[in-house]
């Protein structure tokens, strides 16, 4: 008997949380624009994933060369035209995109790894400790990012891990900012309060009753940042910084379409094109999290 | 928080590894040639001394000097600050003048085609790689259509007026010379309209937000109530009060413009600070790119004052001494 009223309830319980997860599609998919940055996140996802087997020409991504056929213009063949040496812009772009995923990723996991716990710490803890974050903090934010990272890159020499890594150490204050703000927030809810009442750990009350409710603000940035990231670290490759050629990277190849304009147009304005649609995707999505999951707060 | 921006360019500058020394001296140089130019700016001395020193010469107004050019990096900034700051503030214009109507524009006319087409250019805006539609807009208005100048400050042409201000525009203006200040409005048309893009985009976006949430509120419903017009009731109170996130937002996004500078400044040739910090970087020229960094910092905590002193005159619940500060 007992276990039949468990059993229930659990089906009970099960039955609630689909609902809860239905009502939440319900939500997203009524808004044209996050359907948009979804469709468009899948996408690039996609081509992420079986890119190698979908570039007709595997090898550009390489450094291949093949003067006989340079700066040919958008064809059956190349659809996206050919660059200086003969390489398939298609192909470039295409497998650009494992690269700008790669880039995102890194950068935004760094970020949030840094800046979570210092963020936490300087909300939940505070003390002197939390004081000095907070204030390595705001000299950060006080820079923009991309000057910031400019300076790390001019002292570390070009190439794209110095980028990532310069980025992703210019990254993290925003994380610390958002889940300070949060923790302080959820440090007067009265479940904390009453969790501390019955004596509850620190580190457990941090782990089971804080760190939860700072989740949906995080993705949501998350998912915004991604897309920054890549724009940000195109940018570095535009300027020289960032990745270098042969490496298929679409600021990179930008930076060097340049020198064709205006008669080899399609060189630049593909990778360009590449850049503007991803990042529209993860802002999208971003947006449409952000009603869906934190509805309260606005960036 | 200016102490805390010193240690950071000085820790990025002094120990992030790399050897400056080294790339002073040249790929020739032998080792003591290395020693000689490490001795001469005190880069073999402990961290410790290095930051007084620096400190030191930061009270003096001595930022260093270009390990490339030799020049004082302060001289080098005092000539492209100017165009910086013009290039940033034209744009900032630009972004509030357009951005604002539109938001409103887009609030009151939810749903609309307006509002449509208002949001596209607002997802857009911030998505847009601002050196790839400065690219693109050169080739179209520039090259093809042949309107406005590639890029540049001012054609070869042209004579550039006795400074006064050191801002071309004004100084061109106040010494009367028309064709220069057209030829020098005609260069910074492109880069003004690729750096206003983004700012536009996010002022839009969060007046639009606030001015629909300010139209619910019980105190519009009485104004319309009692008979005002609606242009006045939107622009008069609702506008007023949906006006202090937008200014936040309006600070936010100078800060990202100086930023942002170093991309357009670097496809449109703009003798700016951004262009200059570009060519250091590329040559791992320490000394101008923290000159750079630490000048946008400040200009950044000016904003950001200046931005808390108009909270008060927006809204004076909030003149009090604490919030001004």
């Amino acid at each position: 008997m007992t276990a039949r009223v468990l059993s229930l309830a659990w089906l009970e319980e099960r039955e609630g949380r689909r609902r809860e997860i239905r009502r939440y599609v319900r939500l997203f998919a009524r808004s044209a624009s996050s359907m948009a940055g979804l469709a468009i996140v899948v996408l690039f996802l996609i081509v992420v994933a079986i890119g190698p087997w979908i570039a007709p020409y595997p090898e550009d991504a390489r450094g291949a060369v093949h003067l006989e056929r340079k700066l040919q213009p958008p064809s059956a063949a190349h659809w996206f035209g050919t660059d200086e040496v003969g390489t398939d812009v298609y192909t470039r772009v295409i497998l650009g995109a494992r690269v700008s995923l790669q880039i995102g990723l890194v950068i935004t996991v760094i970020a949030a790894l840094i800046g979570v716990p210092l963020g936490i710490v300087a909300g939940y803890f505070g003390g002197a400790l939390g004081e000095l974050i907070m204030r390595v903090t705001d000299v950060f934010l006080s820079v923009p990012a991309l000057i910031l990272a400019l300076a790390v890159v001019g002292a570390l020499g070009p190439g794209i891990v110095n980028a990532m890594l310069a980025l992703a150490l210019v990254w993290w204050p925003g994380y610390v900012r958002l889940v300070q703000g949060k923790t302080l927030a959820l440090k007067q809810e009265t479940y904390v309060e009453a969790a501390r009442a019955v004596g509850t750990g620190r580190l457990r009350i941090v782990f089971v009753h804080i760190l939860p409710n700072c989740v949906s603000p995080i993705v949501v940035k998350a998912s915004m940042d991604m897309g920054m990231a890549i724009l940000a670290a195109a940018s570095l490759g535009f300027i020289g910084l960032g990745a270098q050629p042969p490496y298929p990277e679409w600021g990179a190849m930008i930076s060097h379409g340049r020198n064709y304009l205006p008669t080899w147009w399609w060189y630049s304005a593909f990778p360009g094109l590449a850049i503007y649609l991803t990042v529209l995707g993860f802002n999208l999505l971003g947006d449409g999290l952000r009603d869906l999951l934190d509805p309260k707060s606005l960036s | 928080m200016l102490f805390g921006l010193l240690c950071l360019t000085f820790a990025i500058s002094h120990v992030v590894p790399g050897d400056p020394a080294r790339l002073a001296a040249g790929p020739d140089a032998n080792q003591s040639m290395v020693d000689t130019i490490r001795a001469k700016y005190g880069l073999d001395r402990p961290l410790g001394v290095q930051f007084v020193r620096y400190l030191r010469g930061l009270a003096a107004g001595d930022l260093g000097e270009s390990l490339r050019s030799r020049n004082a990096v302060r001289d080098d900034l005092a000539r492209y600050f100017p165009n910086t700051f013009e290039l940033v503030t034209l744009a900032l214009l630009l972004a509030v003048a357009v951005g604002i109507p539109l938001g409103m524009l887009s609030a009151v006319y939810k749903d609309t085609w307006i509002d449509h087409w208002a949001r596209v250019v607002s997802v857009s805006g911030v998505a847009l790689p601002a050196f790839w539609l400065g690219l693109m807009l050169q080739l179209l208005v520039a090259l093809y259509l042949g309107w406005l100048p590639l890029g540049g400050r001012l054609g070869l042409t042209a004579t550039p007026p006795a400074p006064i201000t050191h801002l071309l525009l004004v100084d061109a203006l106040l010494r009367g010379q028309w064709a220069t200040f057209a030829d020098a409005a005609r260069h910074a048309v492109l880069p003004v309209v690729t750096l206003c893009f983004p700012a536009l985009a996010s002022i839009m976006r969060v007046n639009r937000a606030e001015m629909l949430e300010t139209l619910q509120q019980d105190y519009i419903k009485t104004a319309r109530a009692q008979g005002f017009s609606g242009p006045r009731v939107v622009t008069r109170y609702a506008l007023r009060n949906a006006m202090i996130p937008t200014l936040t937002m309006i600070g936010l996004r100078y800060g990202w413009m100086l930023g942002g500078t170093i991309l357009v400044e670097t496809v449109f040739d703009w003798p700016g600070i951004g262009l200059y910090a570009v060519n250091a970087a590329v040559s791992s020229d320490f000394q101008p790119i923290m000159g750079v960094t630490l000048l946008i910092g400040l200009n950044v905590m000016l904003v950001n004052l200046l931005v808390d002193l108009a909270y008060g005159w927006l809204d004076p619940r909030i003149r009090r001494p604490s919030s001004v500060t």
